[in-house]
């Protein structure tokens, strides 16, 4: 049963698969995992000549659960807005692919799996990843799905830096790829914030070194405290001063009150973050905080963005969100500046909206309209091409 | 796409690139795309604009021109077009040096206030020309910078822009037999191609 919340235009009841992946990936770290599994989700149908797919790319605490309903549940995937019939990401005619990616936390291989080298849980001894890793997994589930190309690869944030990968890697399996709220490269500022979130995970006591798991604890306080600090960062000064300006839930701020006193956005926070702490992995919240402060586009390219870009051979969009100080504007015209120069066809948005970095989930006008007659000019491509 | 400017493509190489700076709907950059399989980008403000290019397929780049054109490189450009919004630049001198760095070669097209009809509206009436062309009142209209046919022929000489081409355009009679005659009276639009 879908829930009552659930709109028209959802794709409906979903289920995710699993996938074992059992050729050799080779990390770039130098590890080999013999074989990994894999648990992802498809929306719409492949097509007769299998050229419809497309491949979501999520963040850093994303997984593969992009687009509508699990049994039970009364929310649907994270990015339900945007994927569907009808909808920017268009399930009518294209087959979307989405995986939790390895490293994270929601069924494929992870810090939570066992090795089966040892019998153990990996915990903190999981292999260090890049952002290239993910890609190359990816393309091994394409070749297990028997998925000749991508009509588009889409991601925001660290999605976005492994679609551009995926255009640098493979160009070959690549026809666009859209890059959303995100960078060639993370900032000082952008690595600190990630730095301040690892140390307060480390500092809760049941982190044990990362071997939680063996021991029967979860340091949950000190996820708590990353995702608190994560999150002020993905929204804006502006939203959330909207959202709960100086709000009291409990309390009074007259003098000589001595009773307890909480703002709004104290509970929203602690909220959110005893949220997080419960459906997610402390040392996947490292490792991926790790993957997104290494990745940098250019580095093998003579650190040369528009050299790096020589090499991708699909059409990009790049969108960037006014107020997203995270991942600002800047940097996706840097992305674009970057594929200008090396002659690659590229359009970018840069839109208007007040909820920061998070502005990439949530309801969009202009955003929509970008996002999906970009997306319909790729589908009118591939009834061209019949 | 205006067909008044078709000529403008005759000025354009097959297989250049080009950026089109103010590339509204992206008409323009879509003919020559057609015609002469330029690599074209356009830059452009306005959302509805830029959803409608990207429905087109015309590359498009959201960018204030007002702000400058730092991030392109000198000479990244084969040709440098701006149709119908030098006067709407807050420093178009500026913008012009900018297109001709960017660019090897530039076309600007531009109302001409020097044309009979603005100044027999002027000078008749009193009032500053609302037409066709300059169909906005003085107080609320994007053209910030009024200028005529000689006055952009003496900002050439004076930064040694040289002229390629240049295209009187008229759209009525008598104006059609003396544009070339007269231009700076009987022009309603200018078109120059030019160099450094």
């Amino acid at each position: 049963m879908l829930p009552e919340s659930a709109a028209k235009n959802s794709i409906g009841l979903v289920k995710p698969q699993s996938a074992d992946i059992t050729q050799p990936l080779k990390l770039a770290c130098g590890v080999v995992l013999p074989s990994h599994q894999l648990i992802f989700e498809t929306y719409g149908e492949l097509n007769a000549e299998r050229s419809n797919a497309i491949l979501i790319c999520h963040a850093l605490s994303g997984d593969h659960h992009a687009a509508g309903f699990h049994a039970g549940d009364d929310k649907p995937g994270w990015w339900d807005h945007y994927i569907g019939p009808g909808k920017p990401i268009d399930s009518d005619k294209f087959f979307i692919v989405s995986v939790n990616n390895i490293g994270s936390c929601f069924g494929s291989t992870g810090p939570t799996s066992t090795n089966p080298e040892t019998g153990e849980i990996w915990g903190a001894d999981f292999p260090s990843l890049r952002a290239r890793d993910w890609v190359e997994s990816q393309r091994l589930l394409m070749e297990h799905l028997q998925i000749p190309y991508w009509a588009a690869v889409i991601g925001a944030s660290l999605g976005g830096m492994q679609a551009m990968r995926w255009s640098l890697e493979h160009p070959d399996l690549v026809r666009h790829a859209v890059v959303i709220a995100s960078s060639m490269k993370l900032t000082a500022q952008n690595i600190a914030f990630n730095e301040i979130a690892r140390r307060a995970i480390k500092s809760d006591p049941d982190f044990c070194d990362g071997n939680y798991l063996q021991q029967n604890k979860v340091p949950s306080r000190g996820l708590a405290l990353a995702r608190m600090i994560g999150h002020v960062t993905y929204l804006s000064d502006e939203l959330m001063g909207q959202k709960f300006g100086r709000q009291l839930r409990i309390g009074d701020l007259i003098e000589r009150n001595t009773d307890p006193i909480e703002f709004q956005v104290e509970s929203y926070l602690n909220y959110q973050g005893d949220k997080f702490s419960n459906s997610f992995d402390a040392n996947s919240y490292i490792l991926i905080t790790k993957m997104l402060d290494y990745f940098d586009l250019s580095r093998e390219y003579n650190n040369d963005p528009v050299a790096a870009f020589g090499h991708a051979s699909c059409d990009f969009l790049v969108i960037s969100f006014s107020s997203d100080w995270r991942f600002a504007p800047e940097r996706s015209r840097e992305i674009t500046d970057a594929l200008v120069a090396a002659n690659k066809a590229v359009s970018y948005a840069e839109i208007e909206s007040d909820k920061g970095h998070d502005a990439f989930l949530l309801p969009n006008d202009r955003y929509e309209s970008v996002l999906g007659n970009y997306l319909s000019r790729v589908a009118g491509q591939l009834q061209d091409a019949q | 796409m205006n067909p008044d400017y078709s000529f403008i493509s005759d000025w354009i190489e097959s297989n250049s690139k080009v950026l089109d700076l103010g590339c509204g709907e992206g008409d323009l950059l879509s003919q020559l795309k057609q015609k002469h399989n330029v690599l074209g980008y356009g830059l452009e403000i306005d959302p509805q604009s830029i959803a409608q290019c990207v429905a087109k397929g015309v590359n498009v780049i959201e960018q204030d021109l007002n702000k400058g054109l730092t991030n392109f490189a000198d000479n990244s450009f084969d040709t440098v077009v701006m149709t119908q919004a030098l006067q709407a630049m807050r420093y178009p001198h500026l913008v012009l040096d900018e297109m001709l760095r960017i660019g090897r070669e530039c076309i600007v097209t531009f109302p001409n206030f020097g044309y009979w009809g603005t100044r027999a509206y002027l000078n008749f009436r009193g009032r500053m020309p609302v037409t066709k062309q300059l169909a906005y009142q003085w107080y609320d209209t994007p053209n910030i910078h009024f200028f005529t046919y000689a006055d952009f022929e003496a900002l050439c000489l004076e930064r040694e822009i040289t002229v390629l081409h240049r295209r009187c355009m008229a759209d009525r009679f008598p104006d059609k037999l003396l544009k070339n005659l007269w231009p700076n009276l009987f022009t309603q639009t200018a078109v120059y191609h030019l160099s450094r």
